[in-house]
């Protein structure tokens, strides 16, 4: 009987170590198509956003009324010209450089809105569960209510009654589209709620405030994430439409729902007016939409496939 | 079941009863609605007329009282600009929403519920991803974006639909469309989430085991289960159809309620306004307590709960 000697593999086993927690979590990050896509395409529209007023080749308020509707360079028509990439629009003004200036009043919306509704929601969402019972009860209510009025015609309604403005358009959309950061953050506080360090942390005499921000809040924040990406998507898609139909952000300011609109008469003629906005508003809300799908993933505890 | 019923109930009266007085007090935005209905040139005697007329002069409890009283009768108060009944002009309009909901709605669900089914039948399939990528391109689509250029090909280019108007069945092809797409994405999710959770079930094995054909599983045991909750979504879907359907009315000048609401919002038709968010609000809270009850009555272990 031959006496094996394992003792090489032995020790070039030893030396396979598991790879950490952290170099996993990378792993899916960038294994992660959509996440990457997603991450991508918001930071390019960030950055025009951000350097909008370097990278403008022009005023996005400039008109120049012997220059209006150029085509962009890709149709055929002779008129495109490499000074307006996308042309202009019917007031002569650059369409690339309102696209740049356009990015930032999105961005600033979606954001904004995010961050008041996501401050109302979770505040309720996390006493609901947190305290259960009566509190419950009145939260539960209070979301009913929100959730039977109709976003898009109270805001048109609100809007039209103390005037428009950027500000005008934050705060109603802030304070309309809490509901899902409510609800998502009851269900996932109520979970983590009943869990031992919760438990521990109440035993050692730890004081509420303290246990929902340092043990419930941080056990949250993937879902917390995830609702932050999908209603800022929301918020972007509504600023869209309110501008849209004429009470949301107002001219001359470069919204992208309010270059749809101006356009919407000429649309016929000039197709492309609508596209490049359009095309625009939907790259934005889809990146936000992939990074807040493959957050989900990346930090779903199971669901690491 | 009873205590149940009720208790439901009287959550969803008080749930109205709230949005009335939120209804309500929404003229106040404007701060004195006489002087906002009286225009930039009236005189202090004008407006103390207006304000006696319209009863504005009466205390806010007082007003709301007769106002939700009134309204309980089906009594919404005079339009400002119409100088009609206010319900009278609602219950005209109300059937060409209606029907633009439905036709959305079961749009929505033809597409949706097989593509769920189909999905959950091979996961990871080529079939789920056309699912999945339909699910993650249409909610990034911005409506009225997506509206226009559904206009622009099959009205302009292709010539095959009417582009406004709602004379015809062929008038409410492409609103349904933009409508109802909107919904397909979380109806197909939850279609395909259920029919895997219920296709692993031991009664699925079972009915295999016992020989029944693939085709009878599928359907009679396997999507009657899955489809419960689909069904609950559905309803409280349509009831947030009804409300946004007025950007979609208002592009494609669908004469119904949303348009109505447009209308009246351009013209600071206080009571209209009033009337159409209580209406769309009422509707949404009845939708969402029958929804409940089918739950309850499908699946009893809710109404223990």
């Amino acid at each position: 009987m031959a006496v094996v000697d394992t003792s090489a593999v032995d020790a070039r086993a030893a030396q396979i170590t598991e790879p950490s927690p952290g170099a996993l979590l990378r792993r899916r990050i960038f294994g992660h198509a959509g996440l990457m896509i997603g991450v991508t395409v918001l930071a390019v529209i960030f950055l025009m956003a951000l350097l909008a007023p370097w990278i403008s080749p022009h005023d996005p308020f400039d008109q120049i009324l012997d220059r209006k509707l150029i085509p962009p360079i890709w149709t055929d028509s002779p008129k495109a010209t490499w000074v307006h990439p996308l042309g202009t629009d019917q007031l002569g003004r650059d369409y690339l450089s309102r696209l740049f200036w356009g990015a930032r009043i999105s961005l600033l919306i979606g954001f904004a809105a995010m961050l008041i509704s996501g401050v109302i929601g979770t505040t309720i969402g996390v006493l609901a569960g947190y305290f259960g019972g009566k509190v419950d009860m009145v939260a539960n209510f209070i979301i009913t209510t929100r959730l039977s009025m109709p976003v898009v015609l109270v805001a048109l309604a609100v809007v039209s009654m103390i005037g428009s403005s950027l500000t005008v358009v934050i705060w109603v959309l802030g304070l309309l589209i809490w509901d899902r950061f409510a609800v998502v953050m009851r269900s996932a506080t109520m979970q983590v709620r009943n869990l031992d360090f919760v438990a521990a942390a109440q035993a050692l005499g730890c004081s509420t405030p303290r246990i929902i921000l340092t043990e419930i809040l941080p056990n949250v924040a993937n879902h917390l994430i995830v609702v932050a990406t999908i209603e800022m998507a929301h918020a972007i898609l509504l600023e869209a439409a309110l501008s849209f139909l004429g009470l949301g952000v107002q001219p001359p300011e470069p919204s992208w729902g309010l270059m749809i609109s101006e356009a919407k008469g000429l649309m016929f003629f000039d197709a492309w007016l609508i596209a490049i906005p359009g095309t625009a508003l939907f790259l934005l809300v889809l990146s936000i939409n992939l990074m807040g799908d493959g957050v989900r993933d990346v930090t779903a505890p199971d669901g690491r496939s | 079941m009873v205590s149940y019923v009720l208790k439901r109930l009287g959550i969803a009266v008080l749930v109205a009863v709230t949005v009335s007085l939120i209804t309500f007090s929404m003229i106040y935005l404007s701060g004195d609605p006489a002087v906002a209905l009286a225009g930039e040139t009236a005189t202090e005697e004008d407006i103390e007329q207006i304000r006696r007329y319209y009863g504005y002069d009466r205390p806010i409890l007082v007003q709301y009282a007769d106002w939700l009283f009134r309204a309980v009768q089906g009594d919404f108060g005079q339009s400002h600009y119409l100088k009609k009944p206010v319900g009278d002009v609602i219950f005209e309009r109300l059937p060409t929403t209606m029907m633009l909901g439905l036709c959305a709605l079961i749009f929505a669900l033809t597409l949706s519920i097989p593509l769920g089914v189909l999905a959950a039948i091979r996961p990871n399939s080529l079939i789920d991803r056309v699912a999945l990528t339909i699910a993650v391109v249409g909610q990034a689509m911005p409506s009225f974006w997506f509206a226009l250029t559904m206009m622009l090909w099959f009205g302009i280019y292709w010539r095959l639909l009417p582009i406004t108007g709602s004379a015809s069945w062929a008038n409410f092809v492409m609103p349904s469309i933009a409508l109802g797409y909107y919904i397909t994405p979380g109806v197909m999710r939850l279609t395909r989430a259920g029919m895997m959770e219920v296709l692993s079930a031991d009664y699925i094995r079972t009915a295999r085991a016992k020989g029944l054909r693939p085709i009878t599983v599928l359907f009679k045991h396997a999507l009657r289960n899955a489809i419960i909750p689909v069904v609950s979504l559905a309803a409280v879907q349509f009831g947030f159809m009804l409300g946004g359907s007025i950007v979609i009315e208002t592009i494609f000048a669908i004469n119904g309620l949303g348009f109505l609401a447009w209308e009246s919002i351009q013209r600071a038709d206080l009571p209209m306004m009033q009337a159409i968010v209580l209406v769309l609000s009422i509707f949404y809270i009845v939708l969402t307590f029958l929804a409940d009850m089918l739950n309850a009555w499908l699946d009893p272990r809710i109404r223990v709960a």
